[in-house]
């Protein structure tokens, strides 16, 4: 196993032990933007170009929830030949007061979920090639929120 | 000094799947709109068209296809493309140019020929296209949005699948005798509880399809519809706002929301800020509605627009769809024409067969689906990257 582990999507995220999301925040109104690709401040009274660059909480609870029973359409990669529907959750995290999608780990349905459950984020293969894993995040519920 | 603009005429091409060029259907409904108005397309000042991004470089220059397939007439001419706001943003371009004075007679013309299955971005590597990443990072699709601002209706308020598909039941009663609907079949509750879950509370028939189509309108100044002694349908308002920030709800395609740590967010949603700016801007309020034609992309979201017109408070939908108050014979029929889930989307058309429908509701044309008295209605949707749409029509 010598694979080598990479992200998805440069920047997005960091992998290792303690997996979270990237953002970035306005070294001037504060103003935190996920995905971190914005140039200008998202904030319409701010015109400010500078960012740091922020871990995001690694926690939060579900905003809201679905799945996909049909295989989506290119750019998507099925991970599982024949199709199995995958769980996707809208997840608001509390510090940052934002709300990110992503799919929810493997095993958990939308029944395992509600809105306000929590998740907390872990990272999954998407695809291997050229002897690298790419990862990407997704949410996991927590044991406090199974069985609610 | 009036903001009213006459709607002197409309005109559509059947929804279908009909495998033929948008321009086809395009031209076809657009002289089915100048008829009506009785204007030859010589007199046409201005022509906008609605763009359709699937069918080539025709598609990104609608408006002048249209013209060119009309016959050039050295009209001045536009294309618009919002997403599926397209059609009310080109709408809003014919009217501030006949108010503005600079025309009195605009020729708003919007086609699509789409694809089978789900609607997928536009095909290469594209890193920095967040349609594209949505697909490729999450697999969400269009009917994973639907299908989360289902459940949380169901999670925060106790809606029912029951619920959804009494909205599907409705819809396509309305839409059973609309000759340009594509759907036209009664449907029971049963059936739409038998098909296939798509997206997590939302099965097959709780989903608006995809098809091909074509709606256009013919606007004028009032000057020139009272010239020829005419009492048109006006329109009073067009809102094609933004959302302010921060907006905190997850809207289509994005995969995160603005953060709200440094702003607090605005007291009225984006969906709630589209219909509310028609109604500030002529001064008609929901209490007046007729009937209202919105974006039923799903049935659960035809809910959400209920509390987002201002027909009631939020949570209070499906008491409304439950006492009948949304369908015909009710205090506001919403969808008379039978909405998406008769027609399914023809994106760049739809916003204007809105307005057709609204039109023909106001004239007392509507046939069997006539709405009694209609006076005032209003028609709402919102378009991909933060388009609002909303057109308010009276007599």
């Amino acid at each position: 196993m010598s694979q080598q582990i990479m992200p998805a999507i440069e920047g997005w995220f960091t992998i290792g032990e303690e997996p979270a999301l990237v953002g970035q925040r306005c070294t001037k109104c504060g103003t935190i933007v996920f995905p971190p690709v914005a140039t200008f401040c998202t904030n319409p009274s701010c015109s400010s170009r500078e960012f740091s660059s922020v871990p995001l909480s690694r926690t939060g609870t579900v905003w809201s929830c679905t799945d996909a029973h049909y295989q989506p359409p290119p750019p998507f990669i099925p991970t599982t030949d024949p199709f199995e529907p995958f769980a996707i959750a809208a997840v608001e995290l509390e510090a940052e007061r934002l709300v990110v999608l992503g799919q929810v780990a493997t095993g958990f349905g939308p029944g395992d979920l509600k809105v306000g459950s929590s998740v907390e984020l872990v990272l999954e293969p998407l695809e291997v090639r050229d002897d690298t894993q790419y990862v990407v995040w997704k949410w996991r519920p927590t044991s406090e929120a199974s069985g609610s | 000094m009036s903001n009213d603009v006459a709607v002197l005429g409309v005109g559509m091409h059947p929804w279908g799947k009909w495998g033929r060029s948008f321009v086809e259907y395009g031209v076809i409904a657009a002289q089915a709109a100048l008829a009506d108005a009785g204007v030859e397309w010589n007199d046409v000042e201005f022509i906008v068209g609605g763009e359709t991004v699937r069918n080539g470089y025709g598609g990104y220059v609608a408006g002048s296809t249209f013209a060119r397939a009309l016959g050039w007439n050295g009209s001045r001419v536009a294309t618009c493309y919002a997403a599926c706001a397209s059609g009310s943003a080109a709408i809003e371009a014919a009217r501030t140019r006949i108010l503005a004075g600079l025309c009195d007679v605009a020729l708003v013309v919007g086609a699509d020929t789409t694809p089978k299955g789900f609607l997928a971005p536009n095909i290469g590597e594209r890193w920095d296209d967040p349609d594209w990443l949505r697909f490729r990072l999450v697999g969400a699709t269009n009917p994973t949005y639907f299908g989360l601002y289902a459940r949380r209706r169901m999670d925060l308020y106790g809606s029912t699948t029951a619920d959804f598909a009494a909205v599907k039941v409705k819809n396509a009663l309305h839409g059973l005798h609309n000759d340009n609907a594509r759907y036209r079949k009664q449907v029971t509750l049963e059936e739409v509880e038998a098909s296939a879950v798509v997206a997590d509370p939302l099965r097959l028939l709780d989903i608006c399809a995809t098809s091909d189509g074509a709606a256009a309108v013919v606007l004028t100044s009032m000057r020139f519809a009272r010239q020829r002694a005419l009492d048109p349908v006006r329109i009073r308002a067009v809102s094609t706002v933004t959302p302010r920030f921060p907006n905190t709800a997850l809207d289509m395609p994005d995969i995160a929301t603005d953060s709200a740590v440094a702003v607090s967010p605005p007291a009225m949603s984006f969906r709630a800020s589209i219909a509310h700016a028609a109604y500030e801007e002529a001064g008609i309020g929901p209490e007046e509605l007729s009937l209202a034609e919105v974006y039923d992309l799903s049935t659960a979201l035809e809910l959400d627009w209920y509390e987002d017109i201002g027909l009631c408070e939020a949570g209070g939908a499906e008491q409304l769809l439950r006492d009948g108050a949304t369908s015909m014979g009710g205090k506001v029929p919403v969808n008379p024409s039978g909405g998406l889930a008769c027609f399914g989307e023809a994106v760049p058309a739809q916003a204007i067969a809105q307005v057709c429908e609204v039109t023909w509701q106001l004239r007392g044309a509507a046939g069997p689906r006539q709405v009694e008295g209609a006076r005032v209605g209003i028609t709402v949707n919102q378009g991909l990257f933060g388009h609002g749409s909303a057109v308010l029509l009276s007599k």
